[in-house]
């Protein structure tokens, strides 16, 4: 099965930096096969430098794609994840 | 290449430090590998790239556990970026065309570079990052040692194109007496942990690409200078400010203090309970901003009343009979959690952040008041707990009555908006205490966002119409004899931490590494010369102009 959902990012910086390692780990923990794409270009979500490769900025639109068992609870981690500021202040 | 004549080389300083010593240039890197067919199969090359790269991996763990903290944190950046599915995909590719392993590796890692590098700003300085993996993979597959620091046997500045992390990371300080980068930004990962270390650093001097090992150069961090060819006269000059902030850094810890006595206590800004000791053991005399957002922003529900109360409990024991002022949890639009705020608006720096999202969500704040209360009665330090972002009287009174009903019996405001600058007597009425946060007072000030580079610019706290907000307040806790403190990064600037006082501070809260620079700077003015250096400020037009007035100020009276 394929799920997808879209989300707006919530990170101050963005998925730069720390943010884009924490998520990376995050995709990596999930077991399932991750995609994420902002506009038209889709990167392996498990990948530090496609993820980075992306410039997502805070606000920026960005389409997850998972695939295979356990892709919904998958998406779920993720969005959680994608909508929290993960920045110190 | 003897130059005779003098240069300046511009770069950007971080921190306050001075150094004069040799140049010893980064090893250059191994040499590029040649485009050539493998002798292998592409098994056996994808076999041995990819053990180089776990030896390199392996390296980088290890460097990393051995530096802890935040260069541990950034070194594990870099061991994700080596197994990056990305790169080997590249690499596979390349070795499957037939070529060799390094040459595979060279070329894949470039290509991801150089994507990264088009990117530009905070990615393309991360293109450095990878291209020292590569370059220690390419080493490792040729079974040559990593390359890293210099090691010429004396003290030396060290010049190199851009620091990675790994090598920063195991510098040792008693070799290395400054760095001066020819890329790299201010958020370079070498700025970032010369801050973090306190070394001395000029980044981004393109012209020291000319510099050669062995020239004696001046590395001014304060001007954001190299000055090569250095004459007697400017080593001097150099060497007793080296002499007088090592006296200041190994001064005995006083109290922080002016020249006539006046009592400024230093205090530490912190945002973990676990970088109190560090803190204690650098002097600081009580915590004056102790951000609690860290308990709050890696959930998605608020943290029980237990959890926090732990982590408040732990701070508060570093600090017996010591002052420590925990700020509510700072959160609104711009940093948003999914219990208090998560509103979508279009000026969230003018949204319902700071205290007035609390005021919205009075079981988070009651909660959190609660543990507090709890930590305080288990422990022997003196808390006292501020709302951020207050912007009205009648918010203040609501703050210190649900502080005060849960038995917490200092509670202050700071002061981070015009109006309650501009309040601020009023505001001391009901307050016991104000602390001012100048990074949001100068934005809100000058109507420019923080994080927008567009209008960095007008981000200065030296600017005058911040200054005199500063001094209203400053004015309203003399009358009404309520304590007034800064807790912004103006604090951590010595010669603005003495224009604060003059404005009628009485503390001063920073990041630890920045207390001996400002206790030393204290020390030589009293009360006095310190009003009239920030007189001086304040009457200037602009903000490059009021540094200069309290430089000059500063100058005309420190005649020792």
């Amino acid at each position: 099965m394929t799920a997808t959902r879209t989300v707006s990012v919530g990170s101050s910086q963005g998925l730069h930096a720390r943010p884009a390692k924490l998520f990376v780990e995050a995709a990596q923990g999930t077991g399932a096969q991750v995609t994420i794409a902002k506009g038209e270009k889709s990167v392996n979500a498990a990948s530090i430098l496609g993820v980075m490769s992306l410039g997502v900025d805070k606000g920026d639109e960005v389409t997850l794609t998972a695939e295979g068992e356990g892709a919904e609870s998958a998406l779920d981690t993720l969005e959680e994840f994608l909508v929290t500021d993960h920045d110190e202040a | 290449m003897a130059v005779a004549s003098q240069s300046v080389l511009k770069g950007t300083g971080i921190g306050q430090g001075v150094a004069v010593g040799p140049v010893a240039r980064m090893s250059p890197p191994p040499a590029v590998p040649a485009e050539q067919s493998s002798t292998l199969t592409p098994e056996e090359e994808t076999a041995r790239v990819q053990e180089a790269i776990q030896t390199v991996a392996a390296d980088l763990t290890a460097r990393g556990q051995a530096a802890g903290g935040q260069a541990q944190e950034v070194l594990e950046a870099q061991v994700m970026m080596a197994q990056d599915p990305t790169v080997s995909e590249a690499v596979a590719a390349q070795v499957s065309a037939g070529t060799t392993g390094e040459y595979a590796v060279h070329a894949a890692f470039g290509e991801v570079a150089e994507t990264l590098q088009a990117l530009g700003g905070y990615l393309g300085e991360r293109a450095a990052d990878l291209h020292d993996v590569a370059i220690r993979v390419i080493a490792a597959l040729r079974g040559e040692p990593a390359p890293g620091v210099p090691d010429p046997g004396h003290p030396f500045v060290l010049v190199a194109q851009d620091l990675a992390p790994a090598d920063t990371a195991l510098l040792d300080l008693d070799k290395v007496l400054a760095l001066v980068t020819i890329e790299g930004g201010p958020t370079s990962h070498t700025a970032i942990l010369a801050r973090g270390k306190g070394i001395t650093a000029v980044v981004g001097a393109k012209e020291a690409a000319g510099l050669n090992d062995g020239d004696e150069v001046i590395v001014d961090a304060a001007s954001s200078e190299v000055v090569t060819n250095p004459s007697q006269e400017q080593k001097d000059r150099a060497a007793e400010r080296i002499a007088q902030r090592e006296a200041a850094q190994a001064a005995p810890i006083t109290d922080g203090a002016l020249a006539d006595g006046t009592e400024v206590p230093l205090l530490a800004n912190l945002g973990n309970p676990e970088h109190a000791a560090e803190a204690v053991e650098l002097g600081a005399e009580g915590v004056g901003l102790f951000r609690t957002e860290f308990l709050f922003l890696s959930s998605d529900s608020a943290p029980s009343v237990a959890e926090q109360r732990q982590s408040y409990q732990q701070l508060l024991e570093a600090f017996p009979g010591k002052k420590v002022v925990v700020r509510a949890l700072d959160a609104g639009a711009d940093k948003p959690l999914p219990f208090l705020n998560d509103a979508e608006e279009e000026n969230p720096a003018l949204g319902l952040r700071g205290l007035r999202a609390l005021l919205t969500n009075e079981e988070v704040l009651r909660d959190q008041l609660t543990a507090l209360a709890e930590a305080d009665r288990a422990t022997e330090a003196d808390l006292w707990v501020m709302a951020p972002m207050v912007s009205t009287v009648e918010e203040t009174e609501t703050f210190a009555k649900f502080a005060h009903q849960h038995g917490l019996k200092t509670a202050g405001v700071m002061v981070e908006v015009p109006s309650s600058a501009l309040l601020a007597e009023q505001i001391l009425a009901t307050a016991d205490f104000a602390s001012i946060g100048t990074n949001d007072l100068t934005q809100y000030t000058m109507a420019a966002d923080r994080l927008l580079g567009s209008v960095a610019g007008l981000q200065d706290p030296w600017h005058p119409a911040v200054l005199k907000l500063v001094r209203e307040v400053g004015v309203a806790g003399t009358r009404t004899g309520k304590p007034v403190g800064v807790c912004g990064e103006a604090a951590a600037d010595p010669l603005l931490a003495v224009v604060l006082v003059g404005l009628g501070v009485n503390s001063l809260s920073m990041a630890p590494a920045a207390l001996a620079d400002v206790r030393a700077e204290l020390l030589h003015h009293t009360k006095e010369q310190a009003q009239a250096i920030a007189e001086a400020a304040l009457t200037a037009s602009t903000a490059a102009e009021a540094l200069e007035a309290a430089r000059a100020a500063a100058a005309s009276h420190s005649t020792e």
